[in-house]
């Protein structure tokens, strides 16, 4: 039945992708109205005006240059022309590194709000302050201090990560079951011992969740967040093929950008079934 | 106080009280001045209706709690917190759903003797999942296991930390007749086996019949009191089985009914003469005896 289910979803879905293939390549091969010009002046204005032809590409112009760009993907021919795979590792490499800077952080720090109902209630005021804030608008004043574009860019990661895991954490950790605590109580764990056997493990699918947000954001600010400070990365990429007028690659860089995020959450997901445990 | 001395009182509960804030300010006694002790070796069941404090006294005895007033000694020592002298069986089986079976009971070992090898906390648990019958499956997961299953587990991790007194806090009421029965067999055999002191509540009158030495009755709360301790007169090598052609067994049992019917509600406004909080009156119904000749006596 299941396999049966799984089977008709991936027809269905098969069936979906051929459609909008099909209306994507119908809506752009059409040919608009030809004006005819002065030779000089249509060099000046493209192939839109002078063949009807859409500046939007069609799915067999992006399935080129996909090729194009997966047959070499780590050119370096200056700062303005570098394969989309040192791009892609550029992005991945600053989401990976604030990221783990704000796990170091954010996991210990939420391990302590979720043990202290103290530490709970003098925190919150500022966490629920701070969360609320767009990650970019941090961005000056990251600038400003570290005087620093490519640092910057990971420090906006790691404050924009930092939140839900923390949150997360602290409930992950005081909602951890009264009587696994009497438990350990009972059998006198020493506190390090507790937090390690009891604790953390009983928290862990909270704490994973958290984490697969945090990823999720992170990777959605880091293209923006390339786009401000410009240079490397797939956010500057798509910035820049704007510029260069290449919808192509901006389209790819789209799809890049989708596919990598997915891969990252499902990475992390896969993480979390391995901690959790079916009660 | 010089009886409380006896080397035959190896838990001693002295004057305990518990009290709790009431919504609208002032506080409620859930019980106070509460006196009575077990002996070595001995198996005490507790019974009384919701809301007299069972619970609480076995998380003072635990040292989960401690009482607001009074103390609870044990081995001569008064309950400061938790101790691995005194092992628990919760009514939920609290096991840890992300170890096995083995690991849940080894968790135990280990923290009991924190410098043995890991062979020698594995064979440790290993003996007493073997005892509970439940070998073949340690390496199951508690998820993977019935309820009976996983209060054996339960059992097994509280008595692998051999404690000087295992506390059980309505430890199968989760469970079915007949798993019921088989569990019973089980902790009754391996008490006997090893002089196991034990204390357990229960609100199950025959499982108090054929597990305990002794029986506390406690009244209704709040203000509950122990009203008297019951001292079973069936022979030790009773049987779950026949236990009711022993020929106490109706008195006893018509006995223990009867306070938990009325007398548990009614005892606070008809105290017997000479009824002492710090003394409750031992009674043994027999067949002999006419049902409340034992309070007379006391």
């Amino acid at each position: 039945m299941s396999s049966n289910l799984t089977l008709r979803a991936s027809v269905l879905s098969f069936v979906i992708f051929v459609l909008f293939i099909a209306a994507w390549h119908i809506a752009t091969r059409q040919i608009g109205s030809v004006a005819t010009m002065d030779p000089e002046y249509a060099k000046l204005m493209g192939l839109t005006a002078t063949t009807g032809k859409s500046a939007m590409p069609g799915p067999f112009d992006v399935a080129a240059k996909i090729w194009e760009h997966l047959k070499n993907p780590f050119y370096d021919r200056g700062p303005n022309d570098k394969g989309l795979g040192i791009q892609l590792a550029y992005s991945i490499g600053r989401v990976m590194l604030g990221y783990c800077l704000a796990v170091c952080v954010a996991i210990p720090t939420g391990f302590v709000i979720g043990m202290s109902p103290l530490m709970n209630k003098a925190l919150n005021p500022f966490i629920q302050l701070l969360k609320p804030i767009s990650p970019l608008a941090w961005m000056p004043l990251a600038l400003y201090t570290i005087k620093d574009s490519a640092v910057s860019a990971i420090f906006v990661i790691f404050i924009c990560s930092l939140w839900p895991m923390m949150i997360n954490t602290a409930f992950g950790v005081s909602a951890v079951r009264k009587e696994w605590l009497n438990v350990a109580r009972t059998l006198e764990v020493r506190p390090l011992r507790k937090a390690f056997t009891v604790i953390l493990p009983a928290a862990a699918p909270t704490i994973l969740t958290g984490m697969r947000i945090s990823i999720g954001i992170a990777w959605l600010v880091i293209v923006a967040a390339e786009m401000l400070v410009g240079g490397t990365g797939i956010g500057y990429f798509v910035w820049n093929e704007w510029n260069n007028l290449s919808i192509v690659n901006v389209i790819i860089s789209i799809l890049v950008i989708g596919l990598v995020g997915m891969l990252l959450d499902q990475a992390l997901a896969r993480v979390a079934r391995l901690v959790t445990y079916p009660d | 106080m010089s009886d409380y001395m006896n080397a035959d009182r190896f838990i001693s509960i002295e004057g305990i009280a518990r009290h709790y804030p009431k919504a609208g300010g002032g506080q409620t006694t859930i019980f106070d001045d509460l006196w009575f002790s077990m002996n070595r070796g001995e198996f005490s069941c507790i019974i009384g209706h919701s809301g007299c404090g069972k619970t609480t006294v076995l998380n003072i005895l635990a040292g989960l709690e401690l009482p607001d007033e009074g103390v609870a000694i044990v081995d001569g020592k008064a309950i400061e917190g938790p101790s691995l002298d005194r092992a628990v069986i919760f009514q939920s089986h609290a096991l840890l759903p992300w170890r096995t079976v083995l690991g849940n009971v080894s968790f135990a070992v280990s923290s009991k003797w924190p410098d043995w090898s890991a062979d020698k906390v594995r064979d440790q648990a290993m003996r007493f999942i073997e005892k509970v019958g439940l070998k073949g499956s340690e390496l199951k997961r508690p998820s993977e296991l019935s309820g009976g299953m996983k209060q054996r587990v339960g059992i097994a991790r509280a008595l692998s930390i051999e404690p000087k007194i295992l506390l059980m806090d309505e430890p199968f009421s989760a469970l079915d007749a007949l798993t019921r029965g088989t569990l019973q067999d089980e902790v009754r055999r391996i008490c006997l086996e090893t002089g196991q002191t034990a204390f357990m509540i229960t609100h199950d009158v025959d499982e108090a019949i054929y597990l305990a030495d002794r029986i506390i009755l406690m009244t209704n709360g709040p203000g509950a009191m122990v009203a008297e301790v019951v001292e079973n007169p069936l022979p030790r090598n009773r049987g779950r089985i026949d236990l009711h052609k022993q020929p106490d067994y109706y008195a006893l049992r018509n006995h223990l009914i009867d306070f938990l019917v009325t007398r548990s509600r009614s005892f606070k406004d008809e105290i017997p003469p000479g009824y002492e909080k710090r003394h409750p009156p031992v009674v043994r119904p027999t067949a002999t005896t006419a049902p409340n000749a034992g309070l007379s006596a006391a």
